[in-house]
C-alpha cells in the first residue's frame, strides 16, 4: 500500500502531473474575486474566509478526475484491482495521495492568499485549521465521485455536478468555522461537525467508493 | 373570481407555472411511453431491422 | 402470493396497466377539486393575504419531492440487494417526477416568499435544502444518461442515491446551522401544514392526495416505458447476436 502511495505521489509531482495546477487555480480564483466584487478591503476582509474556502474547494474539484482517470486509461487500474490489495485500500490510498498533493498544499497556500483578501489577523490560524480538518473530507468525497465517473468520457462536468452537492455540508461547517474563529466567536460546533464529517466519511465512504470502482471495472 | 389584491402576481404565476410544468411533465411521460410501446410492438412483430 | 411477484416485468405491466387508468381519474379529480376549492372557495389569510392560496401547490409538491427521493432510495436498495430490474427502473421513472416537483416547490416557494421577504430569493433553510435536493436529482438523472450499459448505470445510480441520501440529511442539518447564524427578522417558515385552520386544511388534503396520486400514475407509466425500452433493447441484441 505504501508503494502505491509513493507511486501516486511521484506521478503527481512529475511534469504534467498536475501538482501545481490546483495551487495555480486557487490563486486565480482568489485574484478574480476582487475583480468581481470590487477592491474595497472592508468587504473583502469580511468575505475572505468564505472565498478562501470556495477557492480551495474548487481547486480540489479540478484535480479529482486525475485520481483514477490516468490509471483507468492505461489499464493499470485493472491491474490494481486484481492485486491482493483490497479495493477499499486502493481507494483510501488514492484519497490520501490526492490530499497530500492537492489538499495539503492548498492549506499551506491559503494564508498567503489571505493577504490578498485582507484576512484579519486572527483569521490566519483559523483558515489553516479549518482547511486542514476539512480538506481530507473533500478528498475522500471527491474520490467517491471520481470512482463513479471513471468510465465516462469527458466526465469532468458530470463529476462536478455529482460532487458539489456532496461538498455542501463540509463547505458550510468549514467556512463557518473559519468565519467564527476570525471574529473571535465560539467555534466548537462547526469544529466538531467538520471533524465529525471528515472522520465519518474517511471511515465509511471508501466502502461505497470501492463498490463503485468494482462495478466500473467489471 | 377571488380578489387577489396586491399578491395577484405571486399567486397567478405560481399556479400558472405549476400547471405549465405539470402539463409538460405529463406530456413527457406519456409521449415517451407511447413511443416505447410503438417501438416494442414493431420489434415484436419482426418489422424493425436491428 | 407476495408483493414480490410484481418484480416480474410482465406481471408488473399487467397490473400497472389496470391501475393506471383508474388512478389517473382519481388523481385528476382530487387535483382539480382540491385546487378549485382552495383557489376559489377559501378566504385570505389575515397575515399573508391571498398568497396563502399558494399553499395548495407548494406543500403537496414539496411533499412529493421529498417522498419521491425516499422511494428512490428504497427502490435502489431493493435493486442492489435483490436485483429486480423493475425496482431500479421505477426509481429512474420516479426521478423524472421528483425533479419537476422539486422545481415547482422551489418556484412556488420563492414566489410565496417574495411579497414577504421583498426579494425574489432568500436563503431560507427550507428553500435552500430544496435547492440542494434539486441538485441531487439532476446528478442522479445525469448519471443515468451518461452511462451506456444499463446494469452498470443501475448499479452506479443506486449507490449514488444511497450516498446522496446520507448527504442530503446531513445537508439539512448543515443548512439549518448555516442560516440560524444570520439574523433574520421575520419568521421564514414555509411549513404551515401543522398550523392551518380547518378552512384551509381540507382542500389542502385533497391537493396532497391529488399530487401523490399524480406521482404514482406518472411513475407507473414511466416504469412501463423503461421496461419496454429494456425489452426492446434485449430483443434487438438477440436478433443481432
Amino acid at each position: 500500500m505504501i508503494a502505491l502511495l509513493i507511486r501516486d505521489l511521484r506521478l503527481a509531482m512529475r511534469a504534467g502531473g498536475g501538482f501545481g495546477l490546483s495551487l495555480a487555480f486557487f490563486l486565480i480564483v482568489v485574484v478574480l474575486v476582487p475583480f468581481g466584487v470590487g477592491p474595497e478591503m472592508g468587504l473583502l476582509s469580511r468575505i475572505a474566509p468564505g472565498i478562501l474556502w470556495v477557492g480551495a474547494l474548487l481547486a480540489c474539484l479540478l484535480s479529482l478526475d486525475r485520481i483514477f482517470a490516468l490509471d483507468f486509461e492505461d489499464g493499470s487500474l485493472d491491474l490494481l484491482a486484481t492485486s491482493p490489495l483490497p479495493a477499499e485500500g486502493i481507494v483510501t490510498i488514492k484519497s490520501l495521495a490526492h490530499w497530500l498533493t492537492t489538499g495539503l498544499p492548498l492549506v499551506l497556500m491559503a494564508p498567503v492568499l489571505g493577504v490578498l483578501l485582507g484576512l484579519p489577523e486572527r483569521g490566519y490560524y483559523w483558515i489553516i485549521v479549518s482547511l486542514a480538518v476539512g480538506t481530507p473530507a473533500l478528498s475522500v468525497i471527491g474520490t467517491f465521485g471520481a470512482a463513479l465517473t471513471v468510465g465516462i468520457k469527458r466526465g469532468g462536468l458530470l463529476l462536478s455536478l455529482l460532487v458539489l452537492p456532496l461538498y455542501v455540508p463540509t463547505l458550510i461547517y468549514g467556512a463557518e468555522l473559519a468565519r467564527r474563529g476570525t471574529q473571535g466567536m465560539d467555534t466548537s460546533t462547526p469544529l466538531f461537525m467538520l471533524a465529525g464529517i471528515t472522520c465519518a466519511v474517511t471511515a465509511m465512504l471508501p466502502f461505497a467508493s470501492a463498490a463503485v470502482l468494482r462495478i466500473n471495472l467489471r | 373570481m377571488p380578489e387577489l389584491g396586491k399578491y395577484a402576481f405571486a399567486v397567478l404565476s405560481s399556479y400558472g407555472i405549476t400547471i405549465a410544468l405539470i402539463i409538460a411533465l405529463v406530456g413527457f411521460v406519456v409521449l415517451r411511453n407511447a413511443k416505447a410501446r410503438r417501438a416494442l410492438e414493431a420489434i415484436e412483430r419482426g418489422g424493425k431491422n436491428g | 402470493m407476495s408483493l414480490w411477484q410484481y418484480a416480474n416485468p410482465v406481471k408488473f405491466l399487467h397490473l400497472s396497466g389496470k391501475i393506471v387508468p383508474l388512478a389517473t381519474v382519481v388523481s385528476a379529480v382530487c387535483l382539480i377539486a382540491g385546487l378549485y376549492w382552495g383557489y376559489f372557495l377559501t378566504p385570505d389569510d389575515y397575515k399573508q393575504g391571498s398568497t396563502v392560496k399558494i399553499i395548495y401547490i407548494h406543500v403537496p409538491s414539496a411533499l412529493v419531492a421529498i417522498n419521491a427521493w425516499f422511494m428512490m432510495l428504497v427502490a435502489s436498495l431493493i435493486w442492489l440487494v435483490r436485483r429486480h430490474h423493475v425496482s431500479v427502473l421505477a426509481s429512474k421513472a420516479a426521478s423524472h417526477v421528483g425533479v419537476v416537483m422539486t422545481l415547482i416547490a422551489l418556484i412556488t416557494g420563492a414566489l410565496w416568499g417574495q411579497p414577504m421577504w421583498g426579494t425574489w430569493w432568500a436563503w431560507d433553510p427550507r428553500l435552500t435544502s430544496f435547492l440542494i435536493l434539486f441538485l441531487f436529482y439532476l446528478g442522479y438523472i445525469a448519471l443515468w444518461a451518461a452511462i451506456d450499459n444499463p446494469d452498470t448505470a443501475a448499479d452506479l445510480t443506486s449507490v449514488l442515491c444511497i450516498v446522496g441520501s446520507v448527504f442530503a440529511v446531513l445537508s439539512r442539518y448543515a443548512v439549518n446551522f448555516w442560516n440560524q447564524g444570520l439574523h433574520q427578522g421575520a419568521s421564514l417558515s414555509m411549513d404551515k401544514a401543522e398550523h392551518v385552520s380547518d378552512v384551509f386544511y381540507y382542500p389542502l388534503l385533497l391537493s396532497i392526495a391529488g399530487f401523490i396520486l399524480l406521482f404514482v400514475v406518472l411513475t407507473l407509466v414511466g416504469t412501463r416505458t423503461e421496461i419496454r425500452q429494456r425489452r426492446a433493447k434485449a430483443l434487438l441484441a438477440r436478433e443481432r447476436g
